[in-house]
C-alpha cells in the first residue's frame, strides 16, 4: 500500500528491521521490491534504472534498484550496513541491510543489534543453508525475538504449498534447537511481488498476512519500562554550583525523589531534582531517556556505576559465565587482558576458561584453546575489579557486554550465569555482618589526601581520638610509617608512587576486613592512583577526604622541613614544588585547613564517617560481593 | 550474590515519541563523546543541522556547551550567515574559533577560477586539517545524517579517522549495544555523529517543536528558498513558497528530490562525495 502523508500513521516510532539470509536467497530483490511496492522510491529512480538496463541490454531486476539507490554498483563499496527508509500506512520503517560478503558478520551485528525484528529469507528451491542457520544463531544472541521467515522464489517451485511446508518444517525444527520460534512463515516471490505488499493470486492457499501486513503487526520489542531501573552513570557535571549526575535509563523508569543505590560501591541517596535545560518538563525518564539530576546528599558516585532502586539491585561480582561471539581477526585467547565494557563500566577482564566453541558453519560444539573469528563460545570471565550486572534473561540491557582488543570492539557477550568469587580476602569463618554486629558499626576506609603540610596527619589524629573515645575500632595507616617499613624499597618516581599507593590500599583493606575504620594519610598525588586504590577497596565503604590548603600555606607550615629541602634541590620530585598534585575532582569531604578550625574539620569528617558506618546503612548488598 | 527482588507491578509508561527518542539518543552520544575524549571540538556551519547540534549539546550539558565550536570560514558564506554567527555566539554563550585557509586565498583559490571540488577541498578540508594539527582534537562532533547522501548511509556514530584524516570505510569498527569506538587511533581522531539517524524532516520537525533559532535563508523569498546552505557561488535556491516552518515541513513531506540537489560540489563529477569524504570532508 502506498504511503500516504494525509493518513497520519498511528505509530510515531520508527521500527528497525534487519534483513538477513543466505547469499543469493534474494535479499536485494526483496528490498527493491518492497521499496517499489510501498511507493518509497525517489521520483524517476525506476525509470532511470530501467533505461540503464536497456542501454546495457540487460533485463531489469529489482535488485538493481537497491544497488542504484545506494550507488553501490558504480562505487563498488558494497561493504557495510546501510539503512533504507520506507513507510506503510501504519508507521515508518528503517530496513537495515547488510549485503553478504567477507565482513558480513561484523556489519550484520552492528545493524541487527539495533533492530526490533528480523526478516530472514530462505530460497524455496535451495532450502535451509549454512547462513540461514548462522544468522538465526546470531539473532537469538542479539536478543531479537521477532523473526519472520520469508520463503522466497516460490515461483521457481511452481508456487507449491508442499514445497513451502517442507522448508517450514525443516527450519522450525532448527530454530527449536536454539530455543527460538519464528513469528511467521510467508511464501513469497519477491521478483514478482507476490505476497510482498500485494497478495499473491498464484498462492491462494496462503491465508496468512503479506510481508507488509506482517511488518505492521510487529512490536517495538520488549517493554523495558517494566524491568528494574538500570541507569549506568555516564558522568558527573559541575559546570556551575550544581553537581549533576548524568546517565541514560537503560531499563525501568526514573522518577524525581527516587531513592537510588549506586553499584558497585553501594552509596545511597535520593534524587533531588531533574536538571533539564531549558526547563524541566518531565515527571519521569523512560527507558532510552537521558537523565541529568542532582542528589539530596553529596554521595560518591562515578562513571561506570549503575544506579538502581534499592529493592531491585543488580548483582555485583567479578566472575561470570557468558556466551560470546567473536568478530576480530585475532582469536580470543584465555589469560590475555581485554577491556570489558558493560553499560558505562570499563574494566580489565580475562577469559579464565573456554568451555566450548561453536563452529559457525556446522554449529558443532566442542572444547577449544581459542575462539576464532566469527564463532560463538561459552566461557568464564573474570574482571580485575567488581562489576555490576544482571543475567541476560533477567535484564538484557545490563546483561550483555563487549570485549575490546587493543582499541577496537572485538566481540559481544551475554551473561548466562553469575559465579561466586573463588576467594574472599580475610573473610574466613566470621562474616562481615558478624564483625559489624559485635563492633556496633561497619568498616570503612577513609583516605586523606593532600599536599605535605596540608594537615592530613593532624586531622587524622584528631579524628582517630574521637572515634576511639566513642568506642569505635579505628586504625591509622600513615604514609611515612609505610615508607619507613613496608615500602622502604620504594623511591619517588611515578611508578614507585603508584606502588606505594597500592600497598597502602592493600594494608588498609586488610584492616577494614577486620571490621575497623581505617584512616589512611598519604599524599597520593595522582588521581589515577587514588582511583585504583578506591576500586581495589570497593568491598568497603570508602571516603575520599581532600585536605586542602594553598601550597604557600603548606610551605609556611613545613612541619618536617621538607619544603625547605625541596627548594634547596635536596629532594627531587617533591609534590607541589617539582612534581604535580592532581586535586581530587569530586572528593566526598573537602576540608580547607587554612579556612576552618581543626575542631570543625574533625566534626565534618566524623559526620561523613558516621553516614557510612551506621549499621542500618551498611546492611546493604554491597557487602556481599 | 543478591538476586533482584520479584518484579514490581508493571508501571504504565508510554514509549517516547520518535523525535524524543532521537533527541535522547543524541544527548547520550554527546555525553559519551565529552567523557571519553580529552579534547573535543564541534565544527559549526551555522546551518540548520548545526544549530540542532548546539541545542542538543545544551540539553546534554545542563544549558552549557562545554567545548569549543569551530567555524571553517570559506569566505564565501552568505552575508546573512555572518550576522547569524555573531548573534548565535552570544545567544548560546559559545566559545567560537574561526579559521580560514589564508594560504589558499593568497594563492587565488576560488570559485571564479577553480572547480567546486578543488575549492571545497582547499577551503574546507585543508582548513579543518590545519585546525586539527593546531589544536590536536581527538574528537570532532559533526552533524552528518545518513539520509543526506548514500556514502553517509554507511557511517557509524563514532567513526575513527587516521592521522591523515582519512575514513577507512572498508574496515569500520563494529558498533552495537550502545558501545562506541571511544578510543582515537594513534595520531588520529574520532568523528562523533549524533544526528546520524535523523532525517531532514526530523530536523525540521524538531526545530519547530523546540523553536530552535536558524538562519532566515531557509525560508522562501520571491518564490525561492535554500534547502541546504554552503558557499554562495555554488549553492542554489530551490523553487518554493514555503515561508514558514510549517510550510517547509508540508513541502518536505511531498518532495522526492534530494536535499543536497542545490549543492554543486556533489554533482561536479561522479562519486564526488565519496572522494571528498575519504579525504576528510564532513
Amino acid at each position: 500500500m502506498p504511503p500516504s502523508p494525509s493518513h497520519p500513521s498511528d505509530d510515531t516510532q520508527r521500527l528497525h528491521v534487519v534483513v538477513v539470509g543466505h547469499v543469493d536467497h534474494g535479499k536485494s530483490t526483496f528490498v527493491g521490491r518492497l521499496l517499489h511496492d510501498t511507493d518509497s522510491l525517489p521520483d524517476g529512480k525506476i525509470e532511470q534504472v530501467k533505461a540503464a538496463c536497456a542501454a546495457e541490454r540487460m533485463d531489469f531486476e529489482f535488485a538493481f534498484l537497491l544497488d542504484a539507490l545506494l550507488e553501490e554498483q558504480e562505487q563498488n563499496i558494497t561493504i557495510d550496513t546501510t539503512r533504507i527508509f520506507f513507510r506503510t500506512r501504519r508507521r515508518n520503517y528503517a530496513i537495515i541491510d547488510a549485503p553478504g560478503h567477507r565482513e558480513f558478520l561484523k556489519n550484520m551485528v552492528t545493524g541487527a543489534a539495533s533492530a526490533s525484528a528480523a526478516l530472514l529469507l530462505i530460497d524455496a528451491q535451495e532450502g535451509v543453508m549454512d547462513q540461514s542457520r548462522r544468522h538465526a544463531v546470531l539473532l537469538s544472541m542479539l536478543g531479537i525475538r521477532q523473526i519472520v521467515v520469508l520463503v522466497n522464489k516460490m515461483d521457481l517451485v511452481g508456487h507449491s504449498e508442499e514445497a513451502f511446508r517442507k522448508v517450514v518444517a525443516e527450519y522450525t525444527a532448527f530454530l527449536g534447537s536454539l530455543g527460538v520460534e519464528a513469528r511467521l512463515f510467508i511464501p513469497i516471490a519477491a521478483r514478482h511481488g507476490d505476497n510482498v505488499v500485494q497478495r499473491s493470486a498464484a498462492m491462494p492457499w496462503h491465508k496468512g498476512p503479506t510481508v507488509a501486513e506482517a511488518l505492521d503487526g510487529l512490536e517495538h520489542g520488549e517493554d523495558l519500562a517494566a524491568l528494574p531501573l538500570r541507569l549506568p552513570v555516564s558522568d558527573i557535571y559541575r559546570f556551575d554550583h550544581r553537581r549533576i549526575i548524568a546517565g541514560r535509563v537503560e531499563a525501568g523508569v526514573l522518577r524525581p525523589s527516587d531513592e537510588l543505590v549506586f553499584l558497585p560501591g553501594g552509596r545511597r541517596s535520593a534524587v533531588k531534582a531533574f536538571e533539564d535545560w531549558p526547563r524541566v518538563t518531565r515527571d519521569h525518564v523512560p527507558p532510552g531517556g537521558s537523565a541529568g539530576f542532582s542528589m539530596e546528599h553529596q554521595i560518591f558516585a562515578e562513571r561506570g556505576q549503575i544506579a538502581a532502586h534499592p529493592d531491585r539491585q543488580p548483582r555485583v561480582g567479578r566472575e561470570f559465565r557468558a556466551r560470546l561471539f567473536w568478530l576480530s581477526k585475532e582469536p580470543l585467547l584465555p589469560d590475555r587482558p581485554y577491556r570489558l565494557r558493560l553499560g558505562t563500566q570499563d574494566v580489565q577482564a580475562f577469559v579464565t576458561r573456554i568451555l566450548s566453541v561453536t563452529d559457525a558453519d556446522t554449529l558443532a560444539s566442542g572444547p577449544a584453546a581459542a575462539v576464532p573469528r566469527d564463532s560463538v563460545a561459552d566461557l568464564l570471565i573474570r574482571t580485575a575489579a567488581p562489576v555490576a550486572f544482571d543475567l541476560h534473561h533477567e535484564c538484557a540491557v545490563t546483561g550483555r557486554f563487549v570485549l575490546e582488543d587493543a582499541v577496537r570492539i572485538a566481540g559481544g557477550g551475554i551473561i548466562t550465569e553469575a559465579r561466586e568469587e573463588a576467594a574472599k580476602p580475610a573473610e574466613g569463618a566470621v562474616s562481615r555482618q558478624e564483625r559489624a554486629a559485635r563492633a556496633g558499626h561497619g568498616a570503612a576506609v577513609v583516605w586523606l589526601t593532600g599536599l605535605s603540610g596540608s594537615g592530613k596527619s593532624t586531622l587524622a589524629e584528631s579524628v582517630e581520638r574521637r572515634l576511639f573515645d566513642s568506642g569505635k575500632q579505628v586504625v591509622r595507616v600513615d604514609g611515612d610509617d609505610l615508607r619507613a617499613a613496608l615500602s622502604a624499597d620504594l623511591g619517588f618516581t611515578p611508578e614507585a608512587r603508584a606502588e606505594s599507593v597500592r600497598r597502602a590500599a592493600a594494608v588498609a583493606g586488610l584492616f577494614a576486613d577486620t571490621g575497623a575504620i581505617v584512616l589512611v594519610t598519604l599524599i597520593a598525588p595522582l588521581a589515577a592512583d587514588r582511583d585504583r586504590a578506591r576500586k581495589s577497596l570497593a568491598r568497603h565503604p570508602y571516603l575520599e577526604v581532600f585536605v586542602d590548603a594553598p601550597v604557600e600555606v603548606c610551605e609556611g607550615r613545613d612541619p618536617k622541613g621538607l619544603y625547605a629541602k625541596a627548594r634547596r634541590g635536596e629532594i627531587k620530585e617533591f609534590t607541589g614544588i617539582s612534581s604535580p598534585y592532581e586535586r581530587p575532582e569530586d572528593p566526598d569531604v573537602h576540608i580547607r585547613t587554612d579556612q576552618i578550625s581543626l575542631a570543625e574539620s574533625t566534626d565534618r569528617v566524623l559526620s561523613a564517617i558516621d553516614e557510612v558506618v551506621r549499621l542500618d546503612k551498611t546492611a546493604g548488598s554491597d557487602w556481599e560481593v | 550474590m543478591t538476586s533482584p527482588a520479584p518484579a514490581a507491578p508493571a508501571t504504565q509508561v508510554p514509549p517516547m515519541d520518535h523525535l524524543t527518542r532521537l533527541e535522547q539518543t543524541s544527548i547520550h552520544i554527546f555525553r559519551e563523546a565529552f567523557r571519553n575524549f580529552r579534547n573535543v571540538c564541534m565544527p559549526w556551519s551555522m546551518g540548520k543541522d548545526s544549530n540542532v547540534l548546539i541545542w542538543l549539546a545544551r540539553k546534554a550539558f545542563a544549558g552549557k556547551v562545554p567545548f569549543p565550536l569551530l567555524h571553517i570560514d570559506t569566505t564565501y558564506e552568505f552575508p546573512e550567515m555572518y550576522e547569524f554567527r555573531e548573534w548565535a555566539r552570544k545567544e548560546h554563550g559559545i566559545d567560537l574559533l574561526v579559521r580560514v585557509n589564508e594560504d589558499a586565498i593568497r594563492r587565488g583559490v576560488g570559485y571564479a577560477t577553480h572547480d567546486p571540488v578543488t575549492v571545497t577541498h582547499e577551503l574546507k578540508t585543508l582548513a579543518l586539517r590545519a585546525a586539527l594539527d593546531e589544536f590536536k582534537w581527538d574528537a570532532l562532533i559533526t552533524g552528518i545524517r545518513r539520509d543526506e547522501d548514500p556514502t553517509r548511509a554507511k557511517e557509524r556514530h563514532f567513526s575513527p579517522r587516521s592521522a591523515e584524516g582519512a575514513w577507512d570505510y572498508k574496515d569500520q569498527p563494529p558498533e552495537f549495544w550502545g558501545q562506541f569506538a571511544t578510543r582515537a587511533p594513534e595520531g588520529g581522531h574520532v568523528r562523533v555523529q549524533p544526528l546520524l539517524e535523523w532525517t531532514e524532516l526530523d530536523i525540521w520537525e524538531y526545530i519547530r517543536r523546540e523553536a530552535i533559532p536558524i538562519p532566515t535563508l531557509y525560508f522562501a523569498r520571491d518564490g525561492k528558498r535554500f534547502r541546504s546552505l554552503g558557499c554562495h557561488p555554488i549553492t542554489h535556491p530551490v523553487p518554493s513558497e514555503a515561508a514558514t516552518i510549517d510550510a517547509v515541513i508540508a513541502e518536505l513531506r511531498e518532495t522526492r528530490t534530494s536535499e543536497r540537489a542545490g549543492r554543486a560540489q556533489d554533482h561536479h563529477e561522479r562519486n564526488a562525495m565519496q572522494k571528498l569524504r575519504a579525504k576528510g570532508f564532513m
